[in-house]
């Protein structure tokens, strides 16, 4: 703060007129004009929405491999993609899919939306969400330009040990695969920590633990899974550059090390991760679908309970997909037991929106298409999940296109499928336009219908013998008919994206305007205008209720008392959201976008020699010094 | 074929019981879940939505309910298959005891000696007597591989630094196609295995025909070819046995002419696909550990007569 404010008192919103505080605020929380203000921008929403698109973009790339995938696969001993090329696209399919567009997309999501739901200015730790996207962003691009290079990854986005051991996988790039899971491991728990944050200490006076929307909850229990599952990973990917690297032997059987050690560690990360992906799906399908059905949502407290049981349970299921590996049968079982009984929470989920729809009066507008087409699919894809959760059922189909169309079931199904209805529902937010109601029709008809086409014969391809992770197959066998089927049937699942992308960049521009609440929805989101001012909310808003905006005509009463001078945010108590102080938000800074580069050339660097760990050091050391150098500003009030 | 329906083993078969029971099971429950949706999302047209302590108790009552049954379903489905995986054992008694060691990307098979006959040593092809509890032990050299007949038995992976053990007993004669299940590498789509069953008559005649060392050739050509494959890098890798071949990081040839297929399932075993194979295994299985050994067009022809003559 400079000497200025210091002299003059205080401007409290309270003694100010709504235009003036406007004023004010915009000032105050505004970007800055130009390209060093857009990449110095601390603003949540700004940088959710490059998060999304550059996820999305990465979503694009993945879906290309797939077709280039179904290419080769449609016909028997193909050669148009070699061996090595093949296995790389298939490791960066899944690494891309996985690691670069679901997990991001949805802390993205949850980047956007949670400070709006919750009614507050900005995320918690403003500059570290600013340094997750550009370390996400360089991370996402040097996997790609790796691939671009022929020398992407290519050990699958498992990387089983010992195929990606110094031994059989020389050559640098299972090092960067390495590397790359650091880079989103980085910014993933980045925003996990924001969440938390941001859900529990800045919720709008008045919203306690039983008001909070269930998509809030959903990212605040991944966001939980995120924080306990990343440390696996992290210690798997570290040891794995280690063997590689400098020569240790976490991993190979030879000289004492353990080959199963690394599918135990990946896969306490990767279950959880399944569930990072779905529930924030969850979280968005109950926060929609009492707009969709004009009441509100049926069983809050059973939804949100059914969502931490999930995530806890998630962390107790990993074995089952090490059921072939050979562990004693007594482990084997209880495996069995737990990945059932995850069905039980879920089950309560699929029958809490039944009983929306049910009580309700539904409204067939897009994003309820998508949810319909959402239960459709998902509970298919449980069913499978069931089905593979049994280790005698699981040997048979366990590493074959079964497998492959499970997982698309639920991750496609379960995740993508409300991450389409979502952005339909608040891309007027985010842009202040509709999306079209009828290209959006389109696209729900081709994605449902190309999507079951292509996945359903999967399960039959693997019934039938057919493994995972073949180039080719050969023409003897019973699968060609099957592959040709599937191959032409993913041109429709791939027309219905291209309908959606054509429809967001087209009303993007030209669509209709919005105004603060087009679909008569009942969370605070939509109590401010679209897109939201960089303030988010001219007033604090006062939650007395679970629906604020309901009934439609009631008034949102607001909480005074912040000063628009200066960056403010109100904290509020864990449960009750009491205010307890006036807490100052950071301002846009340009030292995180340097940090996230000296952090990435570092990680690279680390690559190619052990000492860059040291030397890389020094510049991470100074841009985090300027980062967090003190301004000066006086303490916080309580 | 290769396929989980086609069960013509003990375990297969078992499999296949509980996997209709449980893709029934399930089938029904999507069903239903679907119906309840379409009938929610047709039943309230035109009406204003129901909201109020009154209209959820009934509402409440029914997910209560489902909620149960959920319950009772999943753990009915985990005793199933906890009672499927105990039908899968078929006793103690072996009758026969096959060491399979899973590497990039074929797979050696050794059997022990049993009453059968005495120990030898193949690859790409595993013989088993119809009705017999044959043990498999099975190994990796170098990266996690899974061993995977469908219409026989579920995988069971094969890890490097590890044994796993998976009984086969085959309840019908046949020859039943196997293929690696576990990524392993630039050729792991062509990693396969056949599984001839047959009866123990003609096992046995199979098993002590094996063991002998490769015949003697009385053919001037087929002479020459041997004289080839020891005089070119051939012998550094593989072994015929009987003669001075005794590498071991291929497979053993001894009686390769007598083998279905060649290349791990690759190609069938003919004169010709021989002649293909050793001339240029790179483009027939690209990154294949075997190398491309220059030969006289001449002495391929030899080379391949030889190796048709090795049954």
């Amino acid at each position: 703060m400079t000497g200025v404010d210091r002299i003059s008192p205080d401007v409290l919103d309270l003694d100010l007129q709504d235009a003036e505080v406007e004023r004010h605020l915009s000032r105050t929380w505004g970007t800055s004009p130009g390209f060093w203000g857009a990449i110095a921008t601390v603003d949540h929403k700004v940088i959710a929405r490059r998060y999304i698109a550059t996820a999305f973009v990465f979503l694009i790339l993945g879906g290309l491999l797939a077709l280039a995938m179904r290419l080769q696969l449609a016909r028997p001993e193909s050669r148009l993609i070699d061996p090595d090329r093949y296995n790389q696209i298939f490791t960066m399919h899944g690494t891309n899919m996985m690691f670069l567009f679901a997990v991001p997309v949805m802390g993205a999501m949850a980047i956007y939306l949670v400070p709006l739901m919750v009614g507050t200015r900005n995320v918690a730790f403003p500059r570290l969400n600013a340094f997750s996207y550009w370390i996400f962003l360089i991370g996402g691009s040097l996997l790609w330009l790796s691939f671009a290079l022929d020398a992407a990854p290519d050990v699958g986005w498992f990387a089983y040990v010992p195929l990606s051991g110094p031994q059989y996988s020389p050559g640098k790039r299972t090092d960067l695969w390495a590397q790359m899971i650091t880079f989103t491991e980085v910014s993933a728990l980045a925003i996990a920590i924001e969440v938390v944050v941001t859900v529990f200490k800045q919720r709008a006076p008045g919203m306690s633990l039983d008001r909070i929307p269930v998509l809030v909850w959903a990212m605040v229990v991944m966001s939980f899974q995120v924080i306990m599952a990343m440390p696996s990973i992290m210690f798997a990917s570290t040891t794995l550059i280690l063997d590689r690297l400098v020569g240790t032997q976490f991993y190979n059987p030879a000289e004492g090390g353990d080959a199963l050690l690394w599918q135990h560690l990946f896969w306490f990360f990767g279950h959880p991760e399944v569930y990072i992906i779905f529930l924030p799906a969850v979280g968005m399908v109950s926060s929609m679908l009492p707009t969709f059905v004009g009441r509100p949502i049926f069983g809050y407290l059973a939804l949100v309970m059914a969502l931490i049981t999930t995530g806890i349970l998630s962390f107790g299921l990993w074995v089952h997909h090490m059921f072939v590996v050979g562990l004693p049968r007594m482990g084997e079982s209880f495996f069995t037991a737990s990945s059932m009984a995850i069905a039980v929470p879920a089950g309560i989920q699929i029958f809490c929106w039944l009983a929306t729809l049910w009580l309700g009066r539904p409204v067939f507008r897009v994003p309820l298409l998508f949810i319909i087409g959402f239960i459709v699919t998902f509970v298919m894809g449980g069913m499978t999940g069931v089905m593979v959760a049994s280790v005698p059922f699981d040997t048979q189909v366990h590493d074959t296109y079964f497998v492959v169309a499970h997982f698309h079931y639920v991750l496609v199904g379960g995740a993508v499928f409300p991450l389409l209805g979502a952005i339909y529902y608040w891309f007027p937010k985010m842009t202040g336009r509709m999306m079209s109601e009828t290209l959006g029709r389109w696209a729900f008809g081709l994605i449902f219908v190309g999507f079951h086409l292509t996945f359903f014969p999967m399960h039959i391809l693997g019934l039938q013998g057919m493994p995972r992770r073949i180039y080719t197959y050969q023409p003897e066998l019973p699968w060609s008919g099957l592959n040709l089927f599937i191959s032409i049937s993913s041109l429709i699942l791939a027309l219905g994206f291209l309908v959606f992308f054509v429809d967001v960049l087209r009303s993007w521009r030209h669509g209709l305007p919005a105004g603060p609440n087009p679909w008569g929805a009942s969370t605070l989101e939509w109590a401010t205008p679209s897109p939201p001012p960089p303030y988010n909310f001219l007033r604090i808003p006062v939650v007395q209720d679970r629906n604020p905006l309901r009934p439609e005509d009631k008034e949102l009463p607001v909480a005074a008392g912040l000063r628009v001078d200066r960056r403010e945010l109100l904290v509020t108590s864990v449960v009750e959201a009491l205010p307890e102080a006036r807490e100052s938000s950071p301002q846009n800074s340009i030292w995180p976008f340097w940090a996230a580069l000296a952090t990435s050339f570092m990680l690279v660097w680390s690559i190619f020699s052990p000492w860059a760990v040291v030397w890389g050091a020094i510049p991470v050391a100074v841009a985090l010094i300027a980062w967090f150098w003190p301004k000066g500003t006086p303490e916080d009030e309580a | 074929m290769q396929s989980a329906w086609d069960a013509q083993g003990h375990s297969a078969e078992v499999l296949k019981h509980l996997m209709l029971g449980i893709i029934g099971v399930c089938t029904l429950i999507w069903l239903l879940v679907v119906l309840m949706l379409f009938a929610a999302l047709v039943k309230r047209r035109g009406q204003a939505p129901l909201q109020g302590e009154h209209a959820e108790r009934k509402t409440r009552l029914v997910v209560y309910l489902s909620v149960a049954v959920t319950t009772i379903i999943v753990a009915g489905l985990t005793l199933a298959s906890f009672f499927a995986t105990r039908d899968l054992v078929v006793g103690r008694d072996m009758d026969l005891t096959v060491r399979i060691k899973g590497q990039q990307w074929w797979w050696q098979v050794t059997y022990e000696g049993s009453s059968f006959g005495p120990r030898f040593q193949t690859a790409n092809e595993l013989h088993i007597p119809v009705g017999r509890n044959v043990r498999l032990e099975l190994e990796s050299i170098d990266v996690i591989h899974s061993f995977w007949v469908p219409s026989l038995a579920g995988k069971q992976d094969m890890i490097p630094g590890r044994m796993n053990v998976l009984t086969l007993r085959a309840e019908r004669p046949g020859v039943y196609r196997g293929q690696c299940a576990e990524f392993c590498g630039l050729q792991h789509s062509h990693m396969a295995l056949m599984v001839v069953a047959q009866d123990d008559d003609q096992y046995r005649r199979w098993a002590q025909a094996q063991a002998l060392d490769a015949a003697v050739p009385d053919d001037t050509e087929v002479q020459a070819g041997r004289a080839v494959f020891m005089r070119k890098p051939c012998a550094a890798c593989h072994t015929v046995r009987g003669t001075e071949a005794q590498g071991s990081s291929g497979p053993d040839l001894t009686h390769v002419g007598g083998r279905r297929t060649i290349a791990a399932g690759l190609l069938e075993t003919t004169r010709g696909s021989l002649a293909a194979w050793t001339a240029d295994p790179q483009t027939l299985k690209p990154g294949t550990n075997m190398p491309i050994v220059p030969l006289t067009s001449e002495e391929l022809q030899q080379v391949s007569a030889y190796m048709e003559t090795l049954k």
